[in-house]
């Protein structure tokens, strides 16, 4: 490919290749104060290519390849080729990571003890991660929190925080414009702009963290607080992952693991704020 | 030396893995998935000295394949319960059938679709046995259902509602428009029982199936995995017995497969080393289309070539069925777009 760069992001190495310069001179700023080793050997392949030789120049546009595609996955335009990337990188790790159980979820942790957000998209859980991330926790990661089989322990995937619609402004108001990616506006996901994780957070993105607290945001509603128990958890963390089947019995031994040793709630909360307040609240009774 | 030669030459011993450069490891790693062939590698190189982060890969992909590997023999399990009752014997196909008989190339093997031979005169009774025990049909477009039931050699494919996995019951192993029509009542006669109960294909039919699969009946898409089954079917077949050879060689005759079983040994010699018999061990200048074609891709994991593409995909179609048959075939298929 003609333009091509490499990330690390907590355990996957990848390789990324580009028909264009644009998209991977943006990955490079977004990624630069990440640990890069050019001789490590990329575990995941993603290709940015033009489907038809013309679509380089002439209204261009974006196609998502790599070792995983979705077949008929529609192309974007170029000035999205960060989300194209984005996407891809999300595509290699989600249906080729086989070492850890996926849980599409973001985490963040203190003192060695993680808690895990998951949920649907529009629940909040990218924007509680960024912004308990600016206020003291170690922000873990926006997407994908991985569980190791063997120990039990959450491992961090702290890729460059994926901020969509109202949230953008809001974190954007705390943070250095210089941690901040370009706008991508109307997007098919909205509009979109990256943080780029605080410098401690991609310093300490090897260190495992225990599972603390299992959180399941709504974002919407007054602030309630819904002890959940261990089989909706399990139930909900199945779907949340995308490897569990693949994994077959430790996949399923992680699991049930994880729902049995760690205390799960539903919460709902109308603004930021309280939702901040609610995860501290739940911290600090979980690891008391 | 491009990322898919690297890969046939891992694969084939003729070159150390720890030769490669680090970022050769890129390359080989995307093709290598690519191909479906990630597991198999990871296997072939178990004990090599690696790069940490491929050891590492590789260790990932030998556990996830033998997951994936109880997960088809399972549902090879399931087919069996699901056909006991009505007394329908049925053979177990590739990468399963591999799998059930323990042989090497099922190693690290990647397992899509569940394929079975059962005896033509027990297709129906199969179908509606598998249908009661929660399999059903997937394609809804009555056309490509006809096309299947009158001139296919399997049934529409069937999806089980739990399981989501897919069942292939075939009963013959070319459509039934090919030019070449093999005796699938010695297919299923001469199958013989693995050590866990299964039936599958005897060894010289094995090998003539694996043959006919990759080079009379498709365009060659994923063919370095189905010509390194070859590979080691034939190898190990003939460290067990001495005769193997001959007896393969007329075992493809009677099923008129003499040249694809030929051509498959040779590409197999060319390519990962296969040792040949005298009367094997020839050249056809035709066999260097077929390689260009398994190597196809470029250090990005990409399919390269498209007229080459497209020529086997003709090809395969060519093969498939008479002409007169193939335009309106595809007359067909073009009005629906």
């Amino acid at each position: 490919m003609r333009h091509s760069t490499r990330i690390a992001v907590g355990p996957v190495q990848f390789r990324i290749g580009s028909d264009w310069r644009a998209p991977v001179a943006v990955l490079d700023r977004l990624y630069a104060g990440y640990p890069r080793d050019d001789t490590r050997p990329a575990d995941a392949t993603v290709r940015l290519f033009a489907a038809r030789p013309w679509r380089r120049w002439l209204r261009p546009s974006v196609q998502i390849g790599g070792d995983f595609v979705i077949p008929d996955a529609l192309p974007l335009p170029l000035s999205m080729g960060l989300l194209a990337a984005e996407m891809g990188m999300n595509l290699q790790v989600a249906l080729g990571w086989r070492r850890h159980l996926l849980l599409h979820a973001s985490a963040v942790a203190r003192d060695g003890r993680a808690v895990i957000m998951s949920g649907e998209s529009g629940s909040g859980k990218s924007t509680l991660a960024a912004l308990l991330g600016e206020d003291g926790w170690r922000l873990m990661g926006d997407e994908f929190t991985l569980i190791d089989p063997a120990g039990g322990d959450a491992l961090a995937f702290p890729r460059a925080v994926s901020l969509k619609n109202a949230a953008i402004a809001e974190v954007a108001a705390r943070v250095d414009t210089a941690r901040l990616g370009p706008l991508l506006a109307g997007t098919p996901k909205g509009d979109i702009r990256h943080l780029i994780p605080r410098a401690d957070a991609i310093a300490a993105m090897h260190e495992p963290a225990r599972p603390a607290l299992l959180l399941f945001p709504r974002f919407g509603g007054e602030a309630a607080i819904e002890p959940m128990g261990e089989g909706e958890a399990f139930v909900r963390l199945t779907e949340a992952s995308t490897n569990y089947v693949a994994l077959g019995e430790p996949g399923f031994a992680a699991l049930t693991r994880l729902v049995r040793e760690t205390p799960a709630f539903g919460i709902s909360y109308p603004d930021s704020t309280t939702g901040l307040a609610l995860v501290e609240q739940l911290f600090a009774e979980a690891v008391r | 030396m491009s990322a898919i030669r690297t890969l046939v030459d891992l694969l084939a011993g003729r070159r150390e893995a720890a030769a490669l450069a680090p970022r050769e490891w890129d390359g080989v790693i995307s093709v290598a998935r690519a191909e479906a062939m990630l597991a198999t590698l990871a296997h072939r190189l178990e004990g090599a000295a690696l790069p940490p982060a491929v050891a590492a890969l590789f260790a990932d992909q030998r556990a996830a394949a033998a997951v994936a590997q109880a997960q088809s023999m399972w549902e090879a399990e399931m087919a069996r319960r699901a056909l006991a009752s009505e007394r329908i014997e049925f053979v177990l196909l590739k990468g399963t059938a591999y799998a059930a008989a323990g042989l090497s190339c099922a190693e690290g093997r990647q397992i899509g679709d569940l394929d079975i031979l059962v005896l033509v005169s027990d297709i129906g009774r199969a179908e509606n046995e598998l249908l009661e025990a929660g399999w059903e049909w997937v394609k809804s477009d009555p056309y490509d259902d006809a096309y299947y039931r009158e001139h296919m050699h399997e049934l529409p494919p069937l999806i089980h509602k739990a399981r989501d996995r897919m069942i292939d019951v075939h009963h013959t192993i070319l459509p039934q428009t090919h030019r070449i029509a093999p005796d699938a009542l010695s297919l299923v006669s001469d199958a013989v029982t693995t050590e866990n109960g299964f039936a599958v294909l005897c060894p010289t039919d094995m090998a003539c199936h694996c043959a006919a699969h990759l080079l009379a009946d498709g365009d060659l898409q994923g063919g370095l995995r189905n010509l390194w089954d070859f590979h080691s079917l034939t190898r190990d077949f003939a460290a067990a017995d001495p005769g193997f050879w001959g007896k393969l060689d007329a075992r493809a005759d009677r099923h008129g497969l003499h040249a694809p079983v030929h051509r498959a040994a040779r590409l197999a010699r060319d390519l990962y080393g296969s040792a040949l018999p005298s009367g094997w061990d020839r050249h056809d200048p035709a066999d260097l289309w077929f390689k260009r074609r398994l190597l196809a891709r470029d250090d990005w994991g990409h399919a390269t070539h498209f007229a080459l593409q497209q020529a086997f995909y003709i090809r395969s179609h060519w093969l498939r069925m008479p002409p007169l048959m193939l335009s309106r075939h595809l007359w067909t298929k073009w009005r629906k777009r």
